[in-house]
């Protein structure tokens, strides 16, 4: 996070603090909870959130741990498995130390259009490579949530920063800034990543191969989608600027920079956090649509936009090729925006307890 | 009551200026992309052309290019160049031979032979189907569900309407178009492969070729504008003028239609603008996967084949869209919504 950790509890700006710790709903004095704690006791509660939670947390620790275990079930995702493959179709037996008789034609008798699933092969093998699914769903991962993550990481440090500047500065400062978001969500994003990806050459900035596609992506979808949190960041900062710990801190004479920093944005990390949160599943679809178009991660890099892109000459054979990683997208974008959901009503002053 | 003539007259002309304005941000961005970005990445004015003119050309063909496109000379004169063909249109001389490339040009594929507007106008059709279809169905089914969650909050419909609105926003049309295709039209064989027939020529053909492409790329968006009707009818609900005119004893059917929907719609005018926009620029995944032969997928084969001009075409085209969608649904808001003051 580019956010400096939020100080309920420093010493250093107390009213800050004062803010944060009230429960906005009006329910007084005698209740000394922090929104933090509140927020924390509605998210437990809500079964939803909590366990699209733990699925989030699992996704990155399977993301994480990908190369251990797909040394666990002995399959490296790029490992060719054609003993398993029926030579002129490139589908996989369904039995395969019973392979098609000679002179038999090979028919769904002798072929399975459900990718052979064995608990050699978890998830089946790819149809004419017969690399295990598995462990390329695995490594996916890897790909899709680094991509997600630093990209939304590039959206909040722009976003945060122009947005809290406009929103303090007001005026020109906030005309010409809040224009320049119209015209970003104006763009036509996909079509300009596209482009993009088509005229950046090899090797720029020491880049090459998939580590200069991963910047360029990630560069691409943090520039065109900071205005999300801008946004958000903006309209907070509006309000706060004219509450009394930031008026008190101007009369005492601070600079613009520490009520900025210092005063306005520790306030601004929660709601961050929450859209940032519901910023990671839209990421997570523009990388993969990228890679299903053939711009995104080269081959033979797992990547589950791209394994769809792949399925989609063998969609009438083999089915189980689609629906794999089509699963592991769906899942993962429903985990992440189920969390964000959950996040957002329970930081939520206006949802009852 | 109607606002009077000049203020309209001004309200149009102020949004018509802002559309002008984005339309020149975007050209301008998109200059910068395809012919600084390379530069400052230390492509040359040869290897430039060779971006332009495609696969294996010789080294008397580069310089001709480079010639040709004016790409040896300052970013300021090629900018210069670049508006002038697009608003005047130009004229491409190949030895002999002398192609018209009228405004507005958006300059000429080597792959194709043929100036790049010409293509994008042929594969128009495509697209505008594939669009307004999906459009309608978006805007009328997410509309309608999202009113009858609101109304009847927390009833079994809504929550399992919400529940499928949450599950479509997270299914990406990659997913589901692959999956249609896999089950309807290749296992239970209930609609034929979608292969797109003109209007004009059939229309029965066109309506099934395209109804599951529609209904795809539907999906995705009803989702998404019914939980946003939904979220912005229960606001409205909850305002006092609601209050009011139920109190005066109008129909319950009146509340809603004509003092609660008009407002949250507002919100909902402003994605759809975007959104179709968007789509008409070439709806991109969709085309790929079903596919069809629109702008969309010949951005894709633009790209893999190098074709920049195309590329840069496309991505005109896309704003152009974009701005025009914009335009007319600014120019909508006032009808929709009452409270809209056409005055600044």
């Amino acid at each position: 996070m580019s956010a400096p950790s939020h100080a309920p509890e420093s010493v250093e700006q107390p009213e800050a603090a004062d803010t944060v710790t009230k429960a906005p709903d009006g329910r007084g004095g005698s209740d000394n909870r922090s929104l933090r704690q509140i927020a924390w006791q509605r998210l437990r509660k809500d079964k939803v959130a909590m366990i699209s939670g733990v699925v989030v947390v699992l996704l990155i620790l399977a993301a994480i741990l990908a190369p251990l275990l797909a040394k666990w079930f002995g399959h490296p995702p790029t490992q060719y498995h054609q003993d398993l493959l029926e030579p002129n179709t490139g589908l996989p037996y369904k039995d395969p130390d019973n392979p098609v008789p000679p002179g038999a034609f090979p028919s769904s008798e002798y072929l399975d259009r459900w990718g052979a699933i064995s608990s050699e092969h978890l998830l089946g093998v790819e149809p004419v490579t017969g690399r295990d699914l598995f462990s390329r769903i695995l490594y996916g991962a890897q790909i899709s949530l680094l991509v997600a993550f630093l990209s939304t990481l590039v959206c909040v440090a722009l976003g945060t920063v122009l947005g809290i500047i406009a929103g303090y500065k007001g005026g020109w400062v906030d005309t010409v800034i809040s224009r320049a978001m119209d015209i970003f969500l104006a763009f036509p994003l996909l079509l300009f990543a596209i482009a993009l990806v088509g005229v950046i050459p090899e090797g720029i900035l020491g880049l090459t191969g998939n580590g200069l596609r991963i910047g360029v992506i990630v560069f691409i979808i943090g520039f065109f989608n900071w205005p999300y949190i801008a946004r958000i960041v903006r309209g907070q900062t509006l309000s706060l600027r004219e509450r009394e710990f930031v008026e008190a801190a101007r009369s005492l004479g601070a600079s613009n920079r520490h009520i900025l920093f210092k005063e306005i944005l520790p306030n601004l990390v929660t709601p961050i956090l929450v859209y940032a949160t519901l910023l990671i599943p839209t990421n997570i679809l523009f990388e993969a649509a990228l890679s299903f178009l053939g711009v995104g991660i080269n081959p033979p890099t797992p990547s589950w936009g791209k394994m769809l892109s792949e399925a989609v000459s063998h969609y009438s054979t083999a089915p189980y090729f689609i629906i794999f990683p089509g699963l592991a997208i769906f899942i993962t974008v429903l985990a992440f925006n189920l969390f964000g959901d959950g996040l957002r009503d329970a930081f939520d002053p206006k949802t009852s307890d | 009551m109607p606002p009077p003539l000049t203020e309209m007259l001004n309200y149009i002309l102020r949004r018509l200026g802002a559309g002008l304005l984005l339309l020149a941000v975007v050209t301008a961005v998109t200059f910068w992309i395809f012919f600084v970005l390379p530069k400052w990445a230390g492509v040359t004015p040869r290897g430039m052309a060779a971006l332009y003119v495609g696969k294996a050309p010789t080294p008397e063909a580069l310089d001709a290019t480079v010639e040709r496109l004016g790409l040896d000379q300052p970013v300021v004169v090629q900018f210069f160049n670049f508006v002038k063909d697009l608003i005047f249109g130009t004229e491409y001389v190949f030895g002999r031979e002398t192609v018209e490339c009228a405004a507005p040009c958006l300059g000429y594929s080597f792959t194709t032979n043929s100036p790049v507007l010409e293509q994008l106008l042929s594969r128009l059709p495509v697209t505008v189907s594939l669009a307004l279809g999906a459009a309608v169905i978006w805007l009328i089914g997410g509309v309608a569900v999202g009113v009858l969650s609101a109304v009847r909050k927390g009833s079994l419909f809504d929550r399992l309407a919400m529940g499928t609105a949450l599950v479509g926003v997270s299914l990406p049309i990659y997913f589901t178009g692959l999956l249609a295709l896999a089950f309807v039209v290749h296992s239970w064989k209930l609609l034929p492969v979608p292969r797109y027939v003109p209007l004009a020529e059939d229309p029965g053909a066109w309506f099934t070729a395209m109804i599951l492409p529609w209904i795809t790329l539907a999906f995705l968006h009803a989702a998404q504008y019914a939980r946003q009707t939904r979220a912005g009818m229960l606001e409205v609900l909850g305002e006092d003028y609601i209050r009011t005119a139920r109190a005066k004893g109008l129909s319950e059917r009146k509340v809603i239609f004509k003092h609660a929907l008009r407002p949250a719609l507002t919100p909902i005018l402003t994605i759809f603008g975007l959104d179709v926009g968007l789509v008409l620029g070439g709806a991109v995944l969709t085309e790929k996967v079903f596919s069809l032969k629109g702008i969309g997928a010949y951005a894709i084969d633009a790209i893999i084949g190098k074709d920049l001009p195309v590329v840069l075409g496309v991505t005109l085209l896309g704003a152009v869209f974009i701005v025009i969608c914009n335009l007319v649904v600014d120019l909508l808001y006032p009808l929709v919504d009452p409270r809209v003051r056409i005055a600044a």
